[in-house]
């Protein structure tokens, strides 16, 4: 007789009813359970997944864990991820020495000074955005008419990206980060979005701005250091990342406030350095990039008592390391004025997210001046009828009815 | 306190400019971290050592 092994629990995304703000039950009980365990994909694959903070930074620091998604064995996301593997390769998915050579190409672009060079020009956008809101009246949906056109425009600046074509970019991006898309979709979308990016970089090989993408099209593409290809799925990466997390972050996190009225009114009457320690504590407590960092172990690797064999897939969920009482007290709190600076919202290791710090700045500047516009914000509806993107790459709300 | 870091291995997230802003610094062109002072005084010692703790690269050293 032999015993068919059983399957792993599937790894999912469903929270809790009544906590839209929690990662799912079944993925923070094995922090004090098995906090590294295998769990079953959407496709069948197996890996293991990292619950724990401290076993989470010493992997993805290890330079023998791998991004590179064209490993046979990496944890993909979604059929849509799976299908679009090879349109998008970007540094997001490559290994040091490439990794980092490729991200230098950008890094200037990020510094924490030209972030904050960027507050005149956010402050500017942000009051158009409120006016637009305040004259229109409320109720209003807050992703529409102020959490998704806020970072938007601010990407579409920084690269030189018209946002007269932000219907265009926005459908497209949306198709992408939906893991219910179909392969055929995921596909369509990225290679309509990919042609438009690559043409507009090579279109600014002629005509150069002061924006990202002329840097790249007099940079690398002219002298031949990059093909157009490249450009395009590098701006594809910029685009789609500097637009959908922040978006959420914004909707979120004022979801988030409303439900917490002393801390809504501590980040809306703060100054900047306490509102600053504010967008941590949201970055840590709301952790929308909830699928978790996907890697593969090119080594056999022991961490927290466990052997990662070479070969083995892994998920680092930070999700779940951003509610470890091991480093955090009183997790499932969101206390703004705790010290909240080692949260895992934006990774760890060489890959950690390179526009942080343009997040931060518009972070700390959306919640405060939304708040002080309409010291009576609320939500329209109640919060169980709002509908989260349980099923998107990044966690927030589809729509956000408030008035005031 | 003395802070040695590997440039060369650095991705620029700026961390230890937000943790430590007079300690660290980063280059304009490429974002690579910069060390303003690299014996500390005594009352930056804290903060240099968050910043190396939050390093993602963890390419500070402190000896």
């Amino acid at each position: 007789m032999t015993q068919t092994p059983v399957a792993p629990p599937a790894l999912t995304t469903q929270r809790a009813s009544g906590c839209p703000f929690d990662p799912p039950p079944s993925k923070t009980a094995l922090l004090e359970s098995e906090p590294i365990s295998r769990v079953s994909l959407w496709n069948g694959a197996t890996a293991w997944l990292v619950t724990r903070h401290a076993d989470q930074v010493t992997l993805l620091r290890d330079p023998r864990i791998s991004a590179d998604n064209r490993r046979p064995n990496y944890p993909s996301m979604s059929a849509a991820s799976e299908a679009t593997r090879d349109q998008i390769r970007a540094f997001i998915n490559m290994d040091e020495p490439e990794h980092n050579a490729e991200r230098r190409k950008f890094t200037g672009d990020f510094t924490i000074k030209r972030m904050r060079a960027l507050t005149p020009r956010i402050e500017q956008i942000i009051t158009d955005l409120l006016d637009a809101m305040e004259e229109a009246g409320p109720p209003t949906d807050l992703v529409t008419s102020f959490a998704l056109p806020l970072p938007s425009l601010v990407i579409c600046e920084l690269l030189g990206v018209p946002y007269s074509d932000h219907a265009f970019f926005q459908r497209n991006s949306a198709v992408m980060v939906d893991t219910r898309s179909t392969s055929e979709a995921a596909l369509a979308a990225t290679k309509e979005l990919g042609a438009y990016l690559g043409d507009l970089v090579e279109s600014k090989v002629a005509n150069p701005a002061d924006d990202l993408l002329s840097r790249l099209a007099t940079g690398y593409l002219k002298p031949g250091h990059s093909t157009k290809r490249q450009c395009a799925n590098e701006a594809l990466l910029l685009l789609v990342a500097g637009h959908e997390t922040t978006a959420n972050m914004i909707a979120l996190g004022t979801c988030a406030l409303l439900q917490n009225p002393a801390q809504l009114a501590a980040v809306r009457d703060s100054d900047p350095a306490r509102v600053a320690n504010a967008v941590e504590e949201m970055l840590r407590y709301l952790t929308i990039t909830h699928m978790g960092r996907r890697r593969v172990a090119t080594a056999d690797i022991e961490v927290g008592g466990q052997l990662i064999k070479a070969g083995e897939a892994l998920i680092c969920s930070g999700d779940t390391a951003n509610r470890d009482p091991e480093v955090f007290q009183d997790p499932y709190t969101l206390d703004i004025d705790r010290q909240a600076r080692q949260h895992l919202a934006f990774g760890s290791g060489p890959h950690q997210c390179l526009g942080q710090n343009l997040a931060r700045v518009e972070l700390q500047l959306a919640y405060p001046a939304l708040l002080r516009r309409f010291p009576g914000l609320r939500l329209d509806v109640p919060l169980e009828e709002i509908p989260f993107r349980t099923e998107m790459a990044v966690y927030g709300v589809h729509s956000l009815p408030v008035a005031w | 306190m003395q802070i040695t870091v590997d440039a060369e291995k650095c991705c620029g997230a700026g961390q230890c400019v937000l943790v430590a802003p007079e300690v660290f610094d980063q280059r304009d062109e490429d974002g690579v971290v910069v060390v303003l002072d690299a014996t500390p005084p005594a009352d930056q010692h804290a903060l240099v050592e968050e910043a190396a703790q939050v390093c993602p690269a963890a390419v500070i050293t402190l000896s």
